[in-house]
């Protein structure tokens, strides 16, 4: 999450706004428990806009400041947002975040030193959300444009998955069957967060395997 | 000529005919326009104009407010992003449609009681649009830029709107919906116009009333085209009754949220648009035809029509409530019937039964003929009903988002004080221009009072 936050210039919005239910954060860590309430399973699951094939945000928009490029992202236009905020009502994962206030500081310019540069610093009233680090996949294409050839899997890697010690993440084209998320999205314990709603969402997990019956062993059968 | 307050029975009361004691023409017209034309201001408007125009200051300040620090003045967040803003634009909008059914299809079917509660309740529904008007503008993150929502490509974003977002169909049904009211109540107000200007003593409200009455002189042929018009665009405002509530309740129908989508909101937003309509017209028609004596044009015929009318479409939204419970059970989704759950035992379960009480028991009394023909009764009524109607958007809009599908981005809302100044601020907004229309505008229309007039004495 920090990761996420120093690479996307992801505001510090304070205490008082966190309360109000305010905060700003691309990436977040959803807990559920399970089992004993004294002793419960922690589940973690990190959520970030999965990016849906059918974007229930995209339609709403009456600007068409979120739409789809042609790679597949769905696309935030900061300059078009006018702020009804009507996709984050209809967003079923909220995770667009608006600025309620001017939450950056683009007065003093030492600030400014502070900022990714390849990152716009959203102004008061726009929406923002997880961008796939979309930058980081424009600077690989323009290093694979000059060298005229194709994005090479594992050249784009997005801050989360870079800074995530037990590389639970793995960003990569879909569409390149050879790519290593292709590859893991053909298990079958691959799985889309409310996949119900047909939102066919880019983002997908794989469910952790666990032994429920610790008393079955390995090599039991 | 004085109102005679007698002792009858409830049943007489409401028999009473839809024009009163008044019978000549000349007789309708000094009633009328004596409001109007008289020079003396009394005390009373003068202190209820002083209160509105307070509040609307009260407005200017939370307008103010918003414009400097942001939407963050409100108490939305990140997962409730409509609130107080969305509901007051419904529950204005609602309140405007009574205006026009009762000068459009009522016209249309000829119902001739219509005539002497269709002026005012034009002006109440273009007031209304107004107050409504304003939420849509100032709740965007960026209102300077709203006016890319409209059909101006190349020199908003350099592309059109998105067609299909319901915000974009809000803008043309609320702005086709405004254009078509002034215009209906403008056109309807020109006869009038002129016998004001005929009327006025002073020269100065004489060429004021003259340049808007557009030259009238009431001969034949102005009055044939006159009539030509008048019912083209009672024609045009129609569909609108219907159309412009049906849009705005696309807003939430289209969307997938639980509580939102829902399949029956168009004709249920429509029926409580109408049943919050005549609870104003009767919150305002009863102190109104008592402070200015107007008991013989607005008798307790009118009165009665308008609370079975009430009560008919408060049946309806009743209907609506049930079926949305049965749907979300019937669905057998998951989500739906948390929702429902919720509606009904969750955190915010108060305002849900507050909004059964309101709208649902408290109109019942209507079927009663004493009920109908105690207006003391009627005005409390009435004024539950906008509540109620108010509660029923707080359960829509904002707690449906209160949960949504991920028990992680629950969450909860609560109004603050810069949403609360801005609606009692609107409120402001609205009675400033009714006592101002009430005061340079017959709120009767004369000429089709004396039409009236003119069928009842050819009827012996």
């Amino acid at each position: 999450m920090a990761a996420c936050d120093a690479e996307n210039n992801i505001a510090v919005v304070g205490k008082e706004e966190v309360m109000m239910g305010r905060e700003m954060q691309w990436l977040r860590i959803d807990s559920y428990y399970s089992g004993d309430l004294d002793n419960p399973t922690t589940l973690s699951q990190p959520v970030m806009c999965q990016h849906c094939e059918q974007a229930p945000c995209e339609v709403v928009c009456p600007v068409a400041a979120t739409v789809h490029s042609a790679e597949g992202l769905n696309d935030m236009v900061y300059n078009r947002c006018v702020g009804t905020r009507f996709c984050a009502n209809n967003c079923p994962y909220k995770v667009r975040h608006f600025n309620f206030y001017q939450y950056q500081d683009t007065e003093t310019p030492i600030i400014g030193l502070r900022h990714n540069p390849d990152v716009t610093v959203r102004s008061r009233g726009v929406m923002e959300k997880c961008s796939y680090c979309v930058q980081r996949i424009n600077e690989a294409r323009i290093e694979a444009k000059k060298e005229a050839r194709d994005i090479r899997d594992g050249e784009v890697v997005t801050a989360c998955q870079q800074a995530c010690p037990t590389q639970a993440i793995v960003f990569g084209n879909i569409n390149d069957h050879n790519s290593q998320v292709y590859k893991l999205k053909q298990q079958s314990q691959n799985y889309g967060l409310l996949a119900e709603l047909n939102t066919r969402p880019r983002t997908t997990y794989l469910t952790k395997v666990t032994n429920p019956k610790s008393e079955i062993k390995q090599g039991d059968a | 000529m004085q109102y005679q307050e007698t002792r009858r029975t409830p049943a007489e009361v409401l028999a009473e005919p839809v024009l009163g004691s008044v019978q000549t023409y000349e007789q309708i017209t000094d009633r009328i326009a004596s409001i109007v034309l008289t020079d003396k201001i009394q005390l009373g408007w003068l202190v209820a104009l002083t209160i509105a125009m307070s509040m609307l200051g009260m407005m200017g300040v939370s307008l103010l407010g918003l414009f400097y620090w942001g939407v963050g003045v409100w108490g939305l967040n990140n997962r409730v992003d409509w609130g107080f803003d969305i509901i007051n634009l419904v529950w204005w909008i609602g309140i405007g449609h009574a205006g026009t059914l009762i000068s459009a299809i009522l016209l249309i079917f000829r119902q001739e009681w219509r005539t002497s509660i269709n002026r005012f309740a034009e002006a109440m529904t273009l007031f209304a649009v107004a107050c409504a008007g304003i939420y849509p503008t100032f709740h965007t993150g960026r209102p300077w830029l709203d006016w890319w929502l409209g059909p101006v490509p190349g020199v908003s974003t350099g592309m059109w709107p998105n067609f299909r977002s319901p915000l974009v169909w809000d803008v043309f049904a609320i702005s086709t919906y405004a254009s078509v009211s002034i215009l209906f109540w403008y056109v309807g107000l020109v006869p009038d116009l002129a016998t004001l200007r005929d009327r006025a003593k002073n020269k100065y409200i004489k060429v004021i009333y003259g340049l808007f009455a557009l030259g009238w002189r009431g001969s034949a042929m102005h009055w044939k085209r006159y009539n030509t018009a008048y019912t083209i665009l009672a024609g045009l405002s129609m569909p609108l009754v219907f159309s412009v509530h049906t849009v705005i309740s696309f807003d939430f129908a289209t969307s997938q949220v639980p509580g939102w989508h829902v399949t029956i909101f168009p004709p249920y937003f429509v029926a409580g648009a109408v049943f919050a309509g005549f609870a104003m017209v009767l919150t305002l028609a009863i102190p109104l035809r008592h402070v200015y004596g107007l008991q013989d044009f607005i008798t307790m015929r009118h009165i009665n029509n308008m609370a079975k009318i009430m009560l008919a479409t408060g049946i309806f939204v009743v209907y609506g409530y049930f079926l949305e419970l049965f749907f979300g059970w019937y669905s057998g989704n998951e989500y739906e019937m948390a929702l429902t759950y919720n509606r009904l035992f969750g955190p915010y379960a108060w305002s849900f039964w507050a909004l059964i009480f309101c709208n649902g028991v408290v109109p019942q009394l209507l079927w009663s003929t004493r009920v109908r023909s105690n207006e003391v009764v009627l005005f409390g009524i009435a004024n539950v009903v906008s509540v109620g109607m108010w509660l029923e958007r707080f359960v829509i809009i904002p707690v449906s988002l209160t949960r949504t599908f991920l028990p992680a981005s629950w969450g909860w809302y609560f109004p603050t004080r810069w949403e609360l100044s801005l609606f009692f601020g609107s409120i402001g907004l609205f009675l400033t221009m009714f006592f101002l229309f009430i005061r340079v505008l017959p709120m009767i229309s004369i000429f089709e009072v004396r039409e009236l007039a003119h069928h009842k004495m050819h009827e012996h």
